[in-house]
């Protein structure tokens, strides 16, 4: 996993709550047996047409609108726990997504693939959103460090929430594979006394 | 301190606390499938490991088969791939593989209860978000990605919060022609789809007391819905009378000593939940769902709901319906009788309880996707096949089939499918595909009339 660092980018806006995983990637794409290309794909039955046209109106498609950043409806990533999501969407280029809620199977998949989930309250977003949409130009700094969003052109310096654990993984780029690893003789040991 | 089944169950296997950081929780049991599975070996042989615990994994091919000819090679060039996949990697690490052609090759969520590997008190996790199901027999189960299906095979365990508590507790009878699958689709849509986030929830009361071990696990199966990580249900006598005597479960004084530790599982009187919920069976009818998220459900026979909200809204559109619209006569050309959610033997009793002698409407592409080959089996046996066979239904193998619309079993654009599903997303059931939820007694009687019918005011048979 890569190191998460500190950085600048405008957002791109998708004001739609309950954005499920299917949304994100639809079924018929998890045919893959690798992690590769996904992006080509996200979010691809808003991105197209049925007839594999381009859809102009979705905001993927609008030149006006790019960025590290997805800032995304309430409860973003609900139903499949397919990690293809967290893929299609690191793949595509997103570094954090930023919503006022996140479904936990989500959240946890953002992590392990070093995507920032960020949760602000609900009222915040909604400024956000239109702040964006308004003014796409508009500057986000991520402070994972500090945790810290900085929107300075709506005044916002807002806090946010990560598990301390996770915010090492993401700074260091480790992942929980090594540190499970590492704890083998306790696991081990636990596996003995409870056979 | 007072526990709840919940902290019992969580408590014992949690291997070490980490200072201001998750715990190390072991899993008894991890279920694979094709879909989710290759990349988490792949990541195995990158970093040259092997997997920790072979012997508590089992696998299957349920997401991506088809649910036709399954003998023949599988034409899809990609499934095919990944099915041969999942082969190939179980037999590298002597993982149990149920696959095609197998007699316990089913959905994952089907087959493991049925053969007794889910047993209460147990951890499990699969990478699928309906691992929820499992939960029915007291057993903390839960959906993972990709990266912690690589995790459990490298070290037998995960690393977690505890989740917060929740309890929903359902007192009082169920009205008549009232399924499981209703009492379900009722809590989401009174609580909504993000309302368990971050939580575990236990089922209590009467309702669930009373429920079959079947009926359970549609209930637990659809905790994810309503955001929760899983769903659970106290072990009892029903449960025990399920569990006895599978394939898997234990045996002779194995047994005994298991039981007598099921039995403490239970949530102590006065233990504590962060949330909880009351309902009354009574207010509970047949449900359907008119939007793009399984929250978005209404009694049959009432109206939609009139709101001003852009993504209400944009289901509407999406699903070609109107604000205040009644659904019962629409006309509906798709049903689906199948999924992990509704398709045990039980629920195929019910459905069939409808259309024996009866023949399904004209209009309507009816399809039977038992959930495993078990269950396949028992419908023939119990001359279910015969009945579903002379009414024009069309009966399938064992998959996921046209719940998720993997395989080549998906519903046209712009059709309406009354489903036994769990997910009426967008584009489910095939891009552009509408999807109704409700439990196999709607979906009999949908595929019978040839639309949407109001249950409760028709003498069933």
């Amino acid at each position: 996993m890569q190191k998460f660092e500190t950085f600048t980018s405008t957002a791109v806006p998708l004001p739609i709550e309950n954005v499920d995983t299917d949304q994100i990637i639809p079924a018929r794409f998890l045919k893959a047996t690798d992690k590769i290309g996904f992006g080509e794909n996200l979010f691809r039955d808003w991105r197209y047409h049925k007839d594999g046209t381009v859809n102009a109106g979705f905001v993927l498609n609008n030149t006006q609108y790019s960025g590290n950043i997805l800032v995304a409806g309430e409860n973003f990533g609900c139903g499949s726990s397919r990690e293809h999501a967290a893929w299609a969407l690191e793949d595509y280029g997103f570094k954090v997504v930023i919503s006022s809620y996140f479904a936990d199977i989500f959240k946890g998949n953002a992590l392990n693939n070093g995507i920032l989930p960020i949760v602000i309250p609900n009222d915040q977003l909604k400024s956000l959103l239109n702040l964006i949409t308004e003014k796409p130009d508009t500057e986000f700094f991520v402070d994972l460090p500090h945790q810290e969003l900085v929107v300075e052109a709506l005044g916002i310096r807002q806090k946010f929430d990560i598990d301390p654990y996770k915010k090492m993984c993401l700074i260091n780029g480790y992942d929980d594979i090594d540190f499970l690893i590492s704890k083998r003789e306790v696991i081990t040991a636990f596996e003995q006394q409870n056979a | 301190m007072k526990k709840t089944l919940f902290d019992k169950v969580w408590d014992a296997h949690v291997v070490e606390t980490i200072p201001d950081g998750p715990q190390i929780l072991y899993i008894d049991k991890h279920l694979i499938h094709e879909v989710t599975s290759p990349q988490a070996f792949a990541e195995l042989e990158q970093r040259g490991i092997p997997l920790s615990r072979p012997d508590k994994t089992v696998a299957t091919a349920d997401h991506n088969v088809p649910t036709i000819d399954q003998h023949l090679t599988i034409r899809d060039a990609l499934s095919r791939k990944q099915v041969q996949m999942l082969t190939e990697n179980c037999e590298k690490h002597g993982v149990t593989l149920y696959g095609l052609g197998h007699p316990y090759q089913g959905i994952v969520h089907v087959m493991a209860p049925e053969l007794g590997i889910t047993q209460p008190g147990m951890t499990m996790v699969c990478g699928d978000s309906h691992t929820s199901t499992h939960g029915a027999f007291g057993t903390i189960a839960f959906g993972i990605g990709t990266s912690q299906v690589a995790q459990v095979f490298a070290s037998q365990c995960l690393l977690l919060n505890k989740p917060k508590k929740m309890r929903i507790t359902v007192n009082g009878t169920l009205k008549e022609n009232v399924l499981p699958k209703d009492v379900i689709l009722y809590i989401i849509a009174k609580l909504g789809t993000n309302s368990g986030t971050g939580h575990f929830v236990e089922y209590a009361g009467d309702v669930f007391k009373n429920m079959s071990m079947e009926g359970r696990m549609t209930v637990c199966n659809m905790s994810i819905e309503m955001g929760a990580r899983g769903g659970m249900i106290a072990p009892d006598e029903i449960t025990f009378d399920y569990v006895k005597g599978k394939e898997f479960a234990p045996k002779g004084e194995v047994w005994e000593r298991k039981l007598a530790y099921w039995k403490t599982l239970p949530t102590d009187d006065d233990a504590e939940f962060d949330i909880e919920y009351e309902f009354d069976a009574v207010d509970i009818s047949p449900m359907i769902t008119y939007g793009t998220n399984p929250g978005m459900g209404i009694k049959i026979g009432e109206q939609i709901p009139v709101l001003e909200d852009p993504s209400f809204e944009k289901a509407l559109k999406y699903m070609e319906l109107e604000k205040g619209q009644n659904l019962v006569g629409q006309t509906i050309n798709y049903v689906f009788i199948g999924s992990c959610t509704n398709s045990r033997i039980e629920d195929f009793r019910v459905a069939a309880s409808q259309i024996e002698g009866k023949q399904k409407a004209k209009n309507v592409t009816a399809l039977i996707v038992p959930g495993s080959q078990q269950v396949a089996k028992q419908i023939k046996e119990e001359g279910l096949q015969d009945i579903f066979e002379a009414a024009g239904f069309e009966i399938r193998q064992s998959g996921c089939s046209a719940c998720l619309g993997m395989n080549e079993d998906k519903i046209p654009a712009g059709e309406y499918c009354v489903s036994t599903s769990n997910r009426n997303f967008e584009g489910r059931q095939g891009p552009g595909a509408r999807t109704f939820l409700a439990s196999p007694l709607v979906a009999a009687l949908t595929a019978v009339e040839g639309k949407i019918v109001d249950i409760t005011q028709m003498e069933l048979a």
